[in-house]
């Protein structure tokens, strides 16, 4: 769905961002993880045409990112911000989310319908005429979702979509995720949340210094802890408690350490 | 020493009916990590605002009972005099940051000014937090180009320079890497040590559980429980609250292994690790 070849990014003339990156995106669910300023904001702004590589290019779908306006990507690919502060601007709900799918063409018919079900789907269906500013923080968040989810674009990014929720409001974000998969869209990830990344993505990238450093399945890329301490990625807690455990194998689930440990125990449990 | 002491605490924002915080009673001592934990809206950052004195003297609404912080009680005093004895890192460090400051280094330097103090005192302040959160490679830069995770430092950063005698923190850690919010955590850590009284309201229950004294577990406004954080995870009701016990906690409860009390589980990894090996690899 998305192909980036040897693409690099400076936003000041000899200080590259991102460093000749090649990759490709099929429709599992990718993680890009990575410590603080490792490029991660930065390459999925490159994705959704919001930069433009200094050199190489990105082909999303048939179209070129080098050749083809934000405004036309828009159509393909949804990201939704870090902060939502810096994605709101509508004085109602009902409004933040209708301006994304008018936006892209949408009739107003369709718009209004995908509208109220991403609201729906994030549990802001009652809130319609509020303004987003007084949403706490991470209703903020999950209207950002919304609005993004409503334009039905095949490929999302969602950086950082845990920020502020509690227990109940990731339980959302996860079922969310569930549903954009059954309909194969291409579901990304900034996230510094490895518990997340191991209970719901199929593929995880690391990013150090603007280089991808490490991709495969979620499974594959927590085994290489010596990599992962380098680039100061901190395994998901479930997969550390089975490291000190003494276990070699790598576990990404309660349910999968549970078992282990039954089958392995030389009491009673 | 009781640092903190919170009696009968209610409170209702203007315009709304139900009251954010209902009938709420605590003590914290001097030192003490306090962990608070709850769903969202179960009064975690009203409660913050409160031993701060945002809650009432800035939001105004109904309000209740006291709030007495190193003997100054909140609702007869100032923010400009709590400002002395307790600060806040705010959830959203945008909404923290003054917009008057051109650089990381004069944005930290702010609160120190309207203390009042010398030069080489604040100099000396500033060097020192740059230096534990680990920003001092960005102090040049404005506060406004700074990544979530760099504004969230300084945020914190600012606060600490102050050396209250007590830090309120609502989600400090929300937008860093995991090493990053394990390096704040363990500085806050230290500062607690020290003798600074630490409050944090925190989803990362992890951490809570590591580094907190005591866990205040909110919902709907009341206190539910007030105590250890193996107390509080090895509460069976704890779902009923929105709140979910660490991944260690929860690996033990399956596997029926309490710790040595035989009364708590283990609520951390080293307490979960010492419960459980010995038991596995037959």
């Amino acid at each position: 769905m998305i192909k980036v070849k040897d693409v690099s990014f400076s936003y000041q003339a000899g200080t590259e961002i991102i460093k000749d990156i090649t990759l490709h995106f099929d429709q599992r669910s990718t993680a890009i993880i990575g410590q603080n300023g490792a490029g991660k904001t930065t390459f999925v702004k490159l994705l959704k045409g919001l930069l433009k590589p200094s050199s190489g290019d990105i082909i999303i779908g048939d179209s070129s990112v080098n050749e083809t306006t934000p405004a036309t990507l828009a159509k393909q690919i949804g990201l939704v911000f870090q902060n939502p502060n810096d994605q709101i601007f509508k004085r109602s709900v009902l409004e933040e989310v209708l301006f994304g799918p008018l936006n892209i063409g949408q009739n107003p018919e369709l718009a209004k319908e995908n509208a109220l079900n991403a609201l729906k789907m994030v549990g802001l269906e009652n809130r319609l005429e509020v303004n987003p500013q007084d949403l706490s923080l991470s209703d903020k968040k999950l209207l950002c979702i919304a609005s993004i989810i409503a334009m039905d674009t095949n490929i999302i990014i969602l950086d950082e979509p845990t920020i502020a929720q509690d227990h109940l409001g990731k339980q959302k974000i996860k079922e969310i995720i569930q549903s954009l998969k059954e309909k194969q869209k291409l579901v990304m990830t900034i996230i510094h949340d490895m518990d997340f990344v191991a209970e719901n993505f199929e593929r995880t990238i690391v990013f150090q210094q603007g280089k991808a450093i490490l991709d495969g399945s979620t499974r594959e890329v927590f085994a290489e802890s010596d990599i992962l301490a380098a680039a100061r990625v901190e395994p998901p807690s479930i997969t550390q408690l089975g490291y000190w455990l003494g276990y070699k194998q790598v576990f990404l689930t309660e349910k999968e350490l549970i078992e282990t440990i039954k089958t392995d125990s030389k009491i009673a449990l | 020493m009781k640092k903190i002491v919170v009696e009968n605490l209610k409170y209702r924002y203007p315009s709304t009916e139900k009251l954010a915080l209902d009938d709420i009673s605590f003590t914290i001592n001097q030192g003490e990590f306090i962990g608070i934990i709850g769903q969202n809206s179960a009064g975690k950052s009203t409660l913050c605002q409160a031993l701060v004195g945002l809650v009432p003297h800035f939001y105004q609404g109904a309000y209740g009972g006291k709030v007495i912080v190193d003997g100054i009680e909140v609702k007869q005093s100032s923010i400009s005099e709590l400002s002395l004895k307790v600060g806040i890192v705010f959830q959203n460090p945008f909404t923290q940051v003054t917009g008057s400051k051109l650089t990381v280094y004069e944005e930290i330097a702010f609160g120190l000014e309207n203390m009042g103090l010398t030069r080489i005192e604040m100099l000396e302040r500033i060097d020192s937090v740059l230096d534990l959160f680990d920003i001092t490679a960005v102090k040049n830069r404005n506060p406004f180009d700074l990544s979530g995770g760099q504004m969230q430092r300084m945020a914190i950063a600012s606060i600490v320079a102050m050396k209250p005698d007590v830090i309120v923190l609502d989600e400090p850690t929300s937008q860093l890497d995991p090493q990053g919010s394990e390096e704040v955590f363990r500085a806050i850590g230290e500062l607690s040590n020290q003798g600074m009284t630490v409050v944090m309201v925190e989803h990362k229950i992890e951490k809570i559980a590591e580094y907190s004294d005591r866990v205040l577990l909110l919902h709907e406004g009341k206190c539910v429980d007030f105590a250890s954080p193996a107390d509080i995870f090895s509460r069976d009701d704890l779902h009923e609250y929105g709140v979910v016990a660490p991944v260690y906690t929860r690996v033990c409860q399956a596997l029926k292994q309490k710790n040595i009390d035989k009364k708590t589980y283990p609520a951390t990894l080293s307490e979960a690790v010492e419960v459980l090996r010995g038991k596995i690899h037959d």
